[in-house]
């Protein structure tokens, strides 16, 4: 398994650091220019969404599709924690679990990635190492992005120092708001100039954004900034990941890959917690984007207790009963 | 497996118990007709499903005369509040035996399950709920101080919602203290006859509610009964027509639900990706076969390829095949009959000009199928942008400003419904407010609801069905 980016994809990005691909190099001109761009994109209802969310969500996934959904759904795990009371023990035993989800079935996938705080990056790299399980960091001043601008690349560069693969970062959801639109794209395009190699992953903390509309916008403003991934929350505000609000980002990288060429992934994180909601997921984009999203190349569930309801699910399809909350380990 | 294949998950038909032949329904019990029976078949297998009695003209007569009795004797003299019981009670019941109303509904009508249980048959439910709710309340409902019920309702629905269309009928004859006579579809009898068998669990009065099955010569009777003050059809705006002459000149009061051929308009600033959701739902819900479906997709020039792209992408992920399964989107055509219906008006369209498209992918053998069908380049003047089609074909036009897509929607012999896609609030205002439909949505379609009143303009018929308004059909103000 790679969780490296499809190099064709790569290759298709901008001529220069901070320029947004053809056909959208000039739209990022003036603050003005930018506004009316991302404000010309066509609106999105909500009663609509929702309702659309909500007929997919009643797909029937049995058996076969059941199995594959949750092995697909495992491996594109960012498994996660992010607690001010962190340890390298902690961080070394989720390691543990991302390499082996199921001790009792070498037939069960790894996760894509381990998720943790900058500072612990170097504990979960030298854990993994050899495993082809990518090391996530958060930074720029996660959860709240209320930094300056130095102290969050230093942030960035610190976490890339210490052996992070992938760069979860946060937009400044003040300067969204308040419509300084550009001050949130250069941001990005720094962190993204900071990464280097890393790749990075955008979050757009939605339950600030609150509608709809905004959730396009900044979905597209961090596409255009060179964001590889776009991911909903921090998991730190509620509510985070919603099916509606995926849609919204499934659509918005669909749309943009049909522009410019160039494909983004999508990670919903925070309040995923049930294999019946990781389904949901891949239905939505099963249905809305298609086939070429469903791999952890594309996709991510940032996610702590998700896999344990996967593998208890997985457990459950290959012996016919369920098994109980001691069968898989407590993180 | 590489792609993400949905394995077959089917509901179960073992809840539902199909007898292999039905009589009729008249005064509380079922009884043989005395007309030649007729099959009903699954038009998904064309397997038969069961045997059902024609009701002849001495059947029809004996259903008439138990609900007059019905209504002399015990449910007009009865309290409201009473009547209200008993309708509260049908509700609760077919919310309990919800999903053997939608396993049969599917069975006998080829509609997806995810549609009955989610749509038909709660909305079924929630007419009766609604209507239960007026029973004692009537003389609040602007119609009168003390409106009075008409007496016997003769009614006759159509097949594409079987148990929906009933509930329409029977919910507010009932709330407002008549008593029916009702016909169902020919295709379509079974989930009407389950009916019957919750009237009877419901320890409903005899002759409240009497089901007459059979075909057209049935329908003639029904309504052309002398002893019958009330008729409701819901169907073509043929037989419309010819209900209309029958009554004409009796003292019978008439409500008629007849075709349609909706405009569904896309403004360039609407909401892209919930439009196309909405064209699907408009066009596609129940494989078409809605009166109020969106057939006319009116979309501004400036965005027409894009939505026309997107839609076409949907309806590639549409999942056409086994109505049982829950993962199904588009179900069996009705019959054998309106499948040439569907495919003699497309060959129209093909003849005229207009560039048909349809997704890839294969149809069953067995059963009656019609691929979604999407026309391009449609003149107002073909016959596939004026005729009621009735299946899964839509027809695109486009319009450059409002003005032209007021005239264009109102260009049509129908009027029942209409939808305006914008997310300019003052636009979808004004618009509504010039278009010639009983119902208009906005930034949304084929939403129905019992509080709503339901009706058309034009050909598309006459009164309302729901709401307060729908009451007045049942009432006489006059006292």
């Amino acid at each position: 398994m790679t969780h490296v980016l499809d190099p064709n994809a790569l290759a298709d990005t901008s001529g220069g650091a901070g320029t947004p691909p053809d056909p959208f190099a000039d739209v990022t001109r003036s603050n003005d220019a930018f506004r009316a761009f991302l404000h010309g994109l066509p609106g999105v209802d909500q009663v609509g969404a929702e309702a659309r969310a909500k007929v997919l969500g009643t797909r029937s996934i049995k058996t076969t599709a059941k199995a594959w959904a949750i092995d697909t759904a495992i491996s594109m795990v960012d498994l996660t924690t992010l607690e001010g009371s962190d340890t390298p023990g902690k961080v070394r035993s989720l390691a543990a679990k991302a390499r082996r989800p199921d001790p009792t079935d070498p037939s069960c996938p790894a996760v894509a990635a381990v998720c943790v705080y900058g500072d612990l990056a170097g504990v979960a790299k030298e854990a993994l190492a050899g495993t082809g399980i990518n090391v996530a960091a958060v930074a720029t001043a996660f959860p709240s992005g209320r930094a300056s601008r130095e102290v969050k690349l230093a942030d960035v560069r610190d976490a890339v120092a210490n052996g992070a693969d992938e760069i979860d970062m946060v937009i400044d959801r003040g300067a969204f708001l308040t419509g300084r639109y550009l001050d949130v794209f250069e941001e990005i395009v720094a962190v993204k100039e900071a990464c280097g190699p890393a790749h990075l992953k955008v979050i757009l903390e939605t339950g600030e954004l609150v509608t709809l509309d905004a959730v396009r916008r900044a979905s597209w403003l961090a596409m255009l900034a060179g964001g590889d991934f776009i991911k909903t929350s921090t998991g730190k505000v509620s509510p985070a990941a919603t099916l509606p609000v995926c849609l919204v980002m499934l659509e918005a990288v669909r749309d943009f890959r049909a522009a410019t060429g160039r494909q983004v992934g999508v990670k919903p994180a925070g309040g995923i917690r049930t294999t019946k909601d990781a389904v949901k997921h891949l239905v939505l984009i099963n249905e809305t984007v298609g086939t070429d999203w469903l791999s952890p190349d594309w996709f991510r569930f940032g996610a702590s207790s998700l896999l344990n309801d996967l593998l208890l699910q997985r457990q459950k399809l290959r012996t016919g009963h369920y098994s109980g909350p001691d069968h898989v380990s407590v993180d | 497996m590489t792609m993400f294949e949905y394995a077959p998950a089917p509901e179960s038909r073992s809840i539902v118990d199909i007898r292999p032949s039905y009589g009729l329904f008249v005064d509380g019990e079922f009884a043989d007709g005395t007309g030649t029976p007729f099959t009903t078949v699954n038009p998904a297998t064309e397997e038969v499903l069961s045997e059902v009695a024609t009701g002849s003209d001495e059947d029809v007569d004996r259903a008439v005369r138990a609900a007059r009795r019905a209504f002399v004797k015990t449910w007009g003299p009865m309290r409201p509040a009473d009547r209200g019981k008993y309708l509260f009670r049908i509700a609760r019941l077919l919310q309990e035996r919800a999903r053997e109303f939608a396993v049969l509904e599917t069975l006998d009508n080829g509609k997806p399950i995810r549609e009955s249980r989610d749509v038909d048959v709660p909305l079924a439910a929630a007419h009766f709920f609604y209507h239960a709710g007026w029973a004692d309340k009537l003389e609040h409902a602007g119609l009168g101080p003390a409106p009075r019920p008409l007496g016997v309702a003769g009614q006759v629905i159509p097949w594409n919602f079987p148990l929906l269309m009933l509930a329409w009928k029977v919910a507010p004859a009932l709330a407002t203290g008549n008593t029916v006579v009702l016909k169902p579809a020919e295709t379509t009898p079974l989930t009407a006859l389950l009916f019957a068998e919750i009237c009877q669990q419901a320890d409903l009065p005899p002759g409240v509610v009497n089901i007459v099955t059979g075909a057209g010569e049935t329908g003639r009777a029904v309504i052309s009964h002398p002893d019958v003050d009330k008729v409701a059809f819901t169907g073509s705006t043929e037989v419309g027509r010819a209900i209309a002459r029958a009554v004409a000149g009796t003292e019978k009061r008439l409500t008629l639900e007849l075709g349609g051929k909706a405009a569904n308009i896309v403004f360039d600033d609407a909401p892209i990706d919930q439009a196309v959701e909405g064209i699907v739902r408009g066009i596609f819900f129940n494989q078409g076969h809605v009166c109020c479906a969106g057939s006319r997709l009116l979309v501004q020039e400036s965005v027409h390829d894009d939505v026309v792209a997107s839609l076409q992408r949907r309806i590639g992920t549409l999942r056409v095949g086994d109505p049982m399964d829950k993962n199904t989107d588009l179900g069996a055509i009705n019959s054998a009959e309106q499948l040439a219906r569907i495919r003699e008006l497309t060959a129209y369209g093909e003849t005229e000009g207009a560039t048909c498209w349809q997704p890839e992918g294969d149809l069953p053998d067995r059963g009656f199928w019609f691929k979604p069908t999407v026309f391009t380049d449609v003149s107002p003047a073909h016959r596939i942008a004026r005729d009621e089609v009735f299946g899964p074909v839509l027809s695109v036009m486009t319009f450059r400003t409002p003005d032209e897509a007021v005239a264009k929607a109102n260009n049509s012999t129908y009027g029942l419904s209409a939808g305006v896609w914008s997310e300019k609030g003052s636009r979808i205002l004004k618009i509504t407010d010039q278009l010639r439909a009983g119902v208009v949505w906005a930034n949304t379609f084929n939403e129905l609801d019992p509080t709503s009143p339901f009706g058309g303009y034009k050909q598309s018929g006459y009164g309302r069905e729901g709401g307060r308004q729908g009451l007045a059909a049942y009432l006489r103000s006059d006292s």
